[in-house]
């Protein structure tokens, strides 16, 4: 039986937030919560990023207490 | 005690030195209840993602404060009763970050690479002086 076709190359992708030197997630820190929101301001699921689940809800409180500090826009027009 | 971090939006139209003047306002509330304030940064006037009652732009604070709650709800109490004060935000941490915060540290990198574009430019003006006196002479 032929192999299954890859719809394409599913590289292991590794979280970013764990190992030794990983950045701590603020929600001061814009820059580093820029990177996981969409170019709409929307977060990004961590199917796409990657991202445990577990730093995936520190990012996520994190940005939604950004966006209530004005420091990141809810949407970007 | 207890260790919280406080970030207070000020109204865009208030002079630094109101500003300052609520910061020792507050900070005087804290000490009375028994809070200390171990870290008080002041972001400067920053332009905010979104207007907030029609100001475009706020004056950030931010506080690092080590007390009961009591300190905490009279502090917030007052800062609904000041119209200056748009948007705060209380959060309990476990620890403190040592040393400036991400926002003070941006700031810093800023000014010095603004302080290097200033003496370039120095730079060439005087080359023009020269220059001019040599024709002179």
């Amino acid at each position: 039986m032929a192999p299954p076709r890859r719809p394409f190359f599913r590289r292991k992708k590794t979280c970013p937030f764990s190992g030794s030197n990983a950045p701590r997630i603020d929600y001061k820190n814009v820059k580093l919560l820029g990177r996981f929101t969409s170019e709409r301001g929307k977060i990004v699921p961590s199917r796409i990023t990657a991202v445990s689940t577990k730093k995936q809800r520190e990012l996520s409180r994190a940005i939604k207490r950004a966006r209530f500090l004005a420091l990141m826009p809810y949407v970007l027009k | 005690m207890a260790l919280y971090e406080q970030v207070v939006i000020a109204r865009q139209d208030i002079s630094s030195a109101q500003v300052d003047g609520l910061i020792d306002q507050l900070k005087q509330i804290a000490e009375e209840q028994g809070a200390k304030v171990t870290k008080e940064e002041y972001w400067g006037l920053k332009t905010m993602a979104y207007r907030i009652k029609k100001n475009r732009k706020g004056h950030y604070v931010l506080f690092n404060l080590d007390g009961p709650s009591a300190a905490i709800k009279e502090m917030e109490r007052n800062m609904h009763l000041n119209e200056d004060v748009l948007r705060y935000l209380t959060l309990r941490v476990e620890e403190f970050e040592e040393g400036p915060s991400i926002m003070m540290q941006n700031r810093r990198d800023r000014r010095e690479r603004r302080g290097e574009d200033e003496e370039s430019r120095e730079r060439p003006a005087e080359a023009k002086a020269e220059k001019t006196e040599k024709a002179e002479a």
